[in-house]
């Protein structure tokens, strides 16, 4: 079958079926008006308890402020002159309950979105969607939504964005399986972080399974099988079983060092992407976090974080890592990555264009109060600040000098702060890569991030995927990158550290070793294969290995000299 | 019936989180309230109504209470658009 692996396993449930229902409204008018009208207070009746159980799973997962959404659509429900719209349309004009809320619905959402005026557009908004649960409960449509699962499933989409799985209950979903994305993808990394089975990029799977039927999906061999005969649920359940207990065979190194047999260490850490994951990190085995995305203070809000909500989550990450080192990155939007508060121009290539560190010195008002609260928030723990996308000295210099005013505002106000915060950069461009040996010399520390150098190294869009085989994290020139990257900082006596998924695959990890990398960092799942696979290893050997690599010509051979030296490693 | 004239002097005016507020504490009364802006009259129990009045900051709106309550109403209302700082 067509896909991509983005997280490893077996899984056999009922499918869940993320789907768009027709709708359809009934023409006919009302015989008896007054049954109409019952049904139209039944349905209201049901939407009110399905948004009261939405609100409090909301709050319960999230927080009180995401559920506010759904306590406007409460008051809309509840709203007089919605209700005597509707009734207006049965009593009056004889229209059956559909019709009457399908029409009303509509006339108020055009009068509040005929008024010139941002706020009132998106209730307009809040309005259809509340009328559309109302119509759905007298049509008596069931929608899928991944906020109500009450069993184990398979949740099958064409894609999965962060508000789809909000609201979902993660104890329920054993996979996913998805039409479109890769191994990057918000679905992929979820699946990682959660340690769930994941097969993305199918290209159709939506279509080819049924929501309800039971489905079986091997992301071992990349297959998903609906209604298995009981022979092949057989089969399955022994695979899976199989799986389950090499995953208990590895659980058991989670806590032990990451040492190679001929006594080399490396930090092996966790990336997180809020406060709410340091449990997971620590109780994964993480030695330390080795990236914090800061980019989730800013999403899903209209407004900036202000710097003291900014201190609480980092004062909460660092306290919470119990004095393990913490690498935060200040900002990294722009590019795929989007925040309501800031206004992007369009650009030809995002990628390449106003994002990141280069934002940071037109918008001082978004970088200066990060700073800060990363200055303050620093005295609580072992905390290491980088800059994304770095591509020169002068950038850092600059960057410096704005820290230095900061430090100085602080000092100016009597706040306590580390004034020796560690500053690194995150080598990401091929500029920072090919002068890595003078910018070690500027900055505390590298951590590569592996996903974006690939792409530009490669000059390989790493969303386009028309060219996705071209994406290849172990071509022979991006290992050279990264070993340039690595042997600079050690030559001045700093560190490098992995960020990118390829930190996180054990056949990465490998390179990564041989290389010299001193810190692995990736999602709290991948610790286990990529500890086992270290402990197993000898580095004098896989030096020798890595570099003979570095002599080949084709990604092809790397792949096959990296496969055996796993097999010698692993033992399979 | 017991009328009020205020004129808004929160900066928001009778909006987003402000107008939720205003609704909540009228559906509180069983009077039958309305406010009225340039000639649009408002059921002051429909968030709907009282957003497509747009009654923004400066605006001369006047609520109109009918019913056992009315007296109550009109003098809880206006404290509560007294106390908008937003």
């Amino acid at each position: 079958m067509k896909g991509i692996i983005a997280s490893p396993g077996v899984a056999i449930a009922k499918a869940f079926v993320l789907s768009h229902v027709e709708v359809v409204i009934d023409e006919a008018l009302a015989k008896d008006t007054a049954a109409e009208v019952e049904k139209f207070r039944a349905a209201v009746a049901q939407t009110e308890d399905q948004l009261n159980n939405i609100i409090a799973i909301t709050e319960e997962r999230l927080s009180a402020n995401e559920a506010d959404v759904f306590r406007a659509h409460l008051m809309m429900l509840a709203d007089p002159m919605f209700e005597e719209t509707v009734l207006d349309k049965i009593e009056n004009s004889s229209y059956n309950a559909g019709k009457a809320v399908s029409e009303a619905t509509a006339e108020v959402a055009a009068m509040l979105a005929s008024l010139d005026d941002e706020y009132l557009k998106e209730r307009a908004a809040d309005i259809k969607d509340v009328g559309g649960r109302v119509l759905d409960n007298i049509l008596g449509i069931v929608r899928t939504s991944l906020s109500d699962l009450n069993e184990p499933v398979v949740v099958f989409a064409n894609d999965l964005t962060p508000s789809d799985t909000a609201t979902m209950n993660l104890d329920y979903v054993k996979g996913f399986a998805t039409d479109i994305g890769g191994r990057t993808s918000h679905t992929s990394i979820l699946a990682r972080i959660i340690g769930i089975p994941a097969i993305v990029g199918t290209g159709d799977i939506t279509s080819r399974v049924k929501h309800g039927e039971t489905v079986v999906l091997d992301a071992v061999d990349c297959e998903v099988i609906s209604n298995p005969s009981s022979e092949e649920l057989a089969v399955y359940e022994a695979k899976l079983e199989k799986y389950l207990e090499e995953k208990r065979e590895l659980e058991k190194v989670r806590f032990l060092p990451a040492e190679t047999l001929d006594g080399h260490h490396v930090e092996v850490v966790a990336n997180i992407a809020s406060p709410a994951d340091v449990k997971g990190a620590v109780e994964g085995g993480a030695e330390g976090c080795g990236l914090f995305r800061t980019e989730f203070l800013y999403m899903n809000r209209p407004d900036l974080p202000s710097e003291d909500e900014q201190f609480e989550a980092y004062k909460s990450v660092l306290v919470g890592m119990e004095g393990k080192p913490v690498v935060i990155r200040t900002l990294d939007i722009g590019g795929d990555k989007a925040a309501e508060s800031i206004q992007f121009p369009a650009e030809m290539n995002p990628f390449l264009g106003w994002r990141a560190i280069r934002m940071y010195f037109d918008r001082l008002d978004i970088i200066k109060p990060q700073l800060r609260a990363l200055l303050r928030a620093g005295i609580y723990g072992k905390l290491h600040v980088m800059f994304p996308m770095v591509i020169s000295a002068e950038e850092i210099y600059k960057m410096k000098d704005i820290l230095e005013e900061c430090k100085a505002e602080l000092r100016a106000e009597g706040v306590e702060f580390d004034e020796n915060l560690s500053i690194g950069i995150m080598v990401e461009t091929p500029a920072a890569a090919l002068n890595a040996h003078l910018l070690a010399e500027i900055v505390e520390f590298f951590s590569i991030g592996t996903n974006d150098l690939t792409q530009y190294v490669l000059a390989v869009d790493r969303g386009n995927e028309m060219i996705a085989d071209l994406y290849q994290p172990l071509h022979p020139a991006v290992i050279r990158a990264m070993k340039m990257v690595i042997e600079a900082s050690h030559a001045s006596g700093k560190w490098s550290g992995v960020c990118g998924e390829t930190a996180g695959d054990v056949k990465g990890a490998l390179v990564l070793l041989g290389l010299g990398l001193d810190e692995f960092s990736m999602s709290a799942g991948s610790i286990p294969a990529v500890k086992n696979m270290i402990r197993k290893a000898n580095y004098a050997e896989v030096k020798k290995g890595i570099e003979e690599c570095l002599t080949m010509y084709t990604t092809e051979e790397v792949n096959a000299k990296l496969d055996e030296m796993l097999k010698d490693i692993l033992g399979k | 019936m017991v009328e009020k004239l205020f004129v808004v002097k929160n900066e928001t005016g009778l909006h987003a989180r402000p107008a939720s507020l205003f609704v909540q504490k009228a559906a509180k009364y069983k009077s039958t309230i309305k406010v009225q802006k340039d000639g649009k009259v408002a059921n002051a129990k429909s968030i709907i109504s009282v957003l497509s009045l747009g009654a923004s900051f400066g605006s001369e709106i006047t609520i109109i209470a009918d019913g056992p309550d009315a007296e109550d109403a009109v003098a809880g209302l206006v404290e509560l658009l007294d106390s908008l700082e937003e």
